[in-house]
């Protein structure tokens, strides 16, 4: 039942501690939403026509030419990105393992903490529908779309995405993720300011709150266009 | 009025546990929560059996002993000590379940009562100033702006009932470090020794094996204090600031 607590022998570090793995969660929960914020704006290419959006998935592989190699800052991004997510994932799967043996017997009257469960079950709703994504559009580029198939489909991108969101069971899965990403940003913005800080004000605390909610809308608002648009016939 | 109560009974700290069902009548609504158990005490005490264990002592709400989880609510529905909840927040008929505060670093000694010494060994490893001693400085030596001293007193406020721990969906005690660390840090008298005090703090506080933060709030809620969630943030910054240096 009681385990017997001695004073730590070991030496006193700051970086192996819960709120280490906290701002390691931090860190790397901003490079996400600065990608984001670029992904969106990408994706939002789509309302501008074939041409804009294709076009815009060209530059991306030709930015910093000659400097760079071809996709040379394409694979910087993904890289930086693929390390963030080990890293973000790591953190939060330990604190939840910790959580968890933090308190091993329950309570019986219990009230709901829905903010960590969201965060949790969320976010890992959201590492499986990244792995789906990326199939999806990136690694494989398989259209589940039946009327739309193909190299023609698989290698334009334009064409790829506008079969796969006339296929609603498609868009739900993304409306769903995004739904997800919403509660995930919204509380994520403000726990990763918290955590690296800067609320140390009851002003600056309201503010950081604000912005989770803001960052929240904004993102997962603009996601959200391009595939309804599509699943209504208005890009086809 | 007359209330079905759900207690958990533990003979000691390697016993099992289980909750245990009494029934009170003709409490009154002034009778604090302690002051309804009281009565529950000794109608067990008549009947020869094992009266129920509970932490209490100044019952003014400024000691921070007592604490009960109140049907999943750390003290209770109001925003107080249980020493200072009222039965007058409860209804005639209510079922209330009363459990101590769950947590692996608070072990259960007996009944309601829990072992908060982690708090202590936290306190213990950086939770202080070093001075030295002698006849005590002038109070004006040592000049504190209006704005640090208030959030100082603020943050001093926390009375370490644990209730923060017991409400938090992974049993952390950052509000309480947060408390001490902020308390600290916003005095002069506390710079000396800021990097050390919040490594070694926090460093207790994981060995204790209490949870992370997922800063969600439960604690502030539940805090009869009132300490808000950007004391954490501050020992989140002291931390990052040590970690730096």
């Amino acid at each position: 039942m009681s385990v017997a607590t001695t004073t730590s022998s070991r030496p006193a570090t700051a970086r192996r501690t819960t709120i280490g793995l906290k701002i390691l969660m931090a860190g790397t929960g901003l490079v996400f939403v600065g990608y984001l914020l670029l992904h969106m704006f990408g994706n939002l290419k789509a309302l501008a026509g074939e041409e804009a959006f294709n076009d815009y998935a060209e530059n991306l592989r030709t930015v910093g030419e000659p400097f760079l190699p071809y996709a040379g800052l394409l694979w910087i991004v993904r890289v930086v990105l693929l390390l963030s997510l080990v890293g973000h994932a790591y953190a939060a799967y330990s604190l939840w393992a910790r959580a968890g043996s933090a308190r091993r017997t329950k309570y019986a009257a219990v009230k709901t903490a829905a903010r960590t469960a969201w965060m949790r079950w969320g976010g890992t709703f959201l590492l499986l529908f990244v792995v789906w994504h990326l199939l999806q559009f990136t690694i494989v580029k398989f259209s589940v779309n039946a009327d739309k198939q193909g190299p023609d489909v698989q290698q334009n991108p334009y064409e790829l995405v506008v079969a796969s969101f006339q296929v609603p069971w498609n868009t739900l899965i993304y409306v769903l993720a995004m739904v997800a990403l919403a509660f995930h940003l919204s509380h994520g913005v403000f726990s990763a300011s918290q955590t690296l800080g800067l609320t140390g004000s009851a002003q600056a605390y309201r503010r950081a709150k604000l912005l989770g909610h803001a960052v929240a809308v904004v993102i997962v608002g603009g996601f959200l266009v391009p595939p309804f648009a599509i699943l209504f016939g208005l890009i086809k | 009025m007359n209330l079905t109560l759900k207690i958990w009974r533990q003979a000691g700290p390697r016993h099992p546990g289980e909750l245990v069902t009494y029934k009170v009548k003709d409490i009154s609504e002034d009778m604090s929560f302690l002051e309804m158990l009281d009565v529950l005490n000794e109608e067990l005490n008549a009947k020869g059996e094992e009266p129920l264990a509970f932490d209490s002592d100044c019952r003014e709400g400024i000691c921070g002993s007592c604490g009960l989880m109140i049907s999943g609510d750390a003290h209770g529905p109001e925003r107080t000590t249980t020493c200072q909840l009222h039965m007058r927040s409860f209804s005639d008929g209510d079922v209330i379940t009363v459990e101590p505060w769950r947590a692996n670093a608070f072990p259960v000694i007996k009944d309601l009562v829990v072992d908060r010494g982690a708090f202590d060994r936290i306190i213990q490893a950086g939770g202080y100033i070093s001075v030295n001693t002698g006849s005590a400085p002038d109070a004006h030596s040592t000049p504190v702006p209006k704005e640090n001293a208030d959030r100082a007193f603020m943050a001093a406020e926390c009375i370490g009932c644990g209730a923060c721990v017991a409400a938090c969906p992974n049993a952390s005690a950052m509000l309480f470090m947060g408390a001490k660390v902020t308390h600290l840090s916003e005095l002069p008298q506390g710079q000396p020794e800021r990097d050390a005090r919040v490594v070694s703090m926090v460093d207790q506080h994981d060995h204790e094996g209490f949870g992370g933060c997922t800063n969600v709030g439960a604690c502030s809620q539940a805090c009869p204090k009132g300490i808000p969630q950007d004391v954490i943030s501050t020992l989140n910054k002291d931390l990052r600031g040590a970690l730096r240096g």
